[in-house]
């Protein structure tokens, strides 16, 4: 077997489409997950409000957002997660929304607790988000991290990205909502949401 | 109507990886990682010829993410319950929709060839006359009572799966004068991770609008947009029944383990 990197490309991968205006068919009405966290989930209640706003600052009402998360213990549930850690069976730590005329949709979840990061880091609570839309020929990846953690000063991700773009990657918290957060993705302009190469 | 996606959550046994049932005795391990995507072979988040991506797309440099715990995990669905009909699109009402039936068929797989199996894929079109079961679409074409345009399915141990439907008919849309989309069908694929996360679309070999469609030709690289065209397929015909087309799908492959390295 050759070095890492080095080992034959087979097969050319299947490029990415847009989802077009008419995903819900497909994605979304009886398929869509809002609701990520059930009553029996343990952890910190979080009700997420996304907004999704274009490159004039126009909201975006037929867009879809999926958010992929660990559970309170920051573990996931996967078989690539090999953490001593309890997986909750309630939880499956996946939801998907797709925007209303508002260009919002909101989920019902747990903050997640941390997980490994690169080296022997730990991450800050954070849910790894997918935005899809017509427009959009390929997925945009982008996190979502909690304003005001602590934990984020030691997030290794966090600092790979540059200190005026990082507040892009903060949910904020609603005022006069417990538990509520806002999570805005600009698409463009001038604020810029921060997007991944994953 | 397919069931609803909204079933209990419920994994995958770490140990064994998956499969349904006992069939799959695949022993690999679980990707720690997955290889980037060759240059050209992906669409750029501008391309100025479909005009929406114009106020959609992102200008800033991307973040390259080492893929950590986050990117390498995803949601599993290799449990999911799935209704008779969910993959048999032409049976979802009381009635036969109208159109030129199809079995839509191939495998799963990743860039080194292995198959991905207890992958998700769901799957949505318009009808025969080129207008989707949608409030918003208004082009000028009926709708088939006895057509919704959904389907999903799992794949199996060797990383199979098959649609039954009718072709989608081509329709013309806004984006610049008399523009026509080619006849095609949305797949979207939950691959073993976040990481290989993907919605593409298929097309029909032979389609005279090919040279006419932005979505297609936004991918740069010939051989990755020949991905995208399905191929007719005789032995995937079903005598007196239905036109087989075969599209064959890969994801991402996994960065090479320690596991590997050592043999």
């Amino acid at each position: 077997m050759k070095r890492n990197g080095d080992r034959k490309r087979d097969l050319v991968p299947t490029p990415s489409q847009t989802v077009g205006p008419y995903f819900q068919i497909g994605m979304s009405g009886s398929r869509e997950i809002s609701c990520i966290a059930g009553h029996g989930v343990r952890g910190e209640r979080v009700k997420l409000v996304c907004a999704v706003f274009d490159r004039d600052g126009a909201t975006v009402d037929d867009a879809m957002i999926e958010i992929w998360q660990a559970n309170s213990n920051g573990k996931y549930n996967h078989p690539a997660d090999n953490q001593p850690k309890s997986v909750d069976p309630a939880f499956l730590g996946f939801g998907r929304v797709a925007t209303n005329c508002e260009g919002i949709c909101v989920f019902a979840t747990i903050k997640p607790g941390r997980v490994p990061g690169p080296g022997k880091s730990m991450q800050a609570p954070h849910l790894e988000v997918s935005v899809f839309g017509r427009g959009v020929l390929k997925r945009l990846a982008t996190r979502i991290y909690f304003a005001g953690d602590r934990a984020n000063d030691e997030d290794e991700v966090l600092a790979l990205v540059p200190k005026a773009r990082r507040s892009t990657l903060m949910a904020q918290p609603i005022a006069d909502e417990a538990g509520a957060w806002r999570f805005e993705v600009h698409i463009g302009g001038s604020q810029e949401t921060v997007f991944c190469d994953v | 109507m397919p069931t609803s996606f909204r079933s209990t959550p419920r994994m995958v046994g770490s140990s064994s990886a998956s499969g349904r049932g006992s069939k799959n005795t695949d022993k690999r391990p679980v990707p720690q990682g997955y290889r980037r995507y060759p240059a050209n072979t992906q669409p750029p988040y501008l391309y100025p010829p479909y005009k929406a991506t114009a106020r959609r797309s992102p200008r800033k440099p991307l973040i390259v993410l080492p893929q950590t715990l986050s990117e390498i995990t995803g949601p599993v669905f290799g449990h999911e319950k799935m209704a008779e009909t969910d993959n048999d699109l032409t049976r979802q009402h009381s009635g036969d929709p109208l159109g030129e039936r199809i079995t839509v068929s191939g495998r799963v797989l990743d860039d080194t060839g292995r198959p991905v199996p207890n992958a998700l894929i769901e799957i949505w079109q318009c009808n025969a006359a080129g207008r989707y079961a949608h409030r918003i679409d208004q082009h000028a074409a009926p709708l088939d009572p006895n057509f919704t345009g959904a389907g999903r399915t799992l794949t199996d141990a060797q990383g199979r799966y098959v649609f039954t439907t009718i072709k989608p008919g081509p329709y013309p849309w806004n984006n610049h004068p008399n523009a026509w989309r080619p006849a095609h069908i949305h797949f979207s694929l939950f691959g073993t991770a976040f990481a290989s996360r993907l919605v593409t679309q298929m097309y029909f070999p032979g389609d005279p609008l090919f040279p006419f469609d932005p979505i297609l030709n936004s991918i740069p690289d010939e051989k990755a947009r020949q991905r995208l065209i399905s191929k007719f397929d005789i032995d995937l015909t079903k005598p007196d029944w239905s036109l087989g087309f075969r599209f064959d799908i890969v994801l991402r492959g996994p960065r090479e383990t320690p596991f590997e390295k050592k043999r």
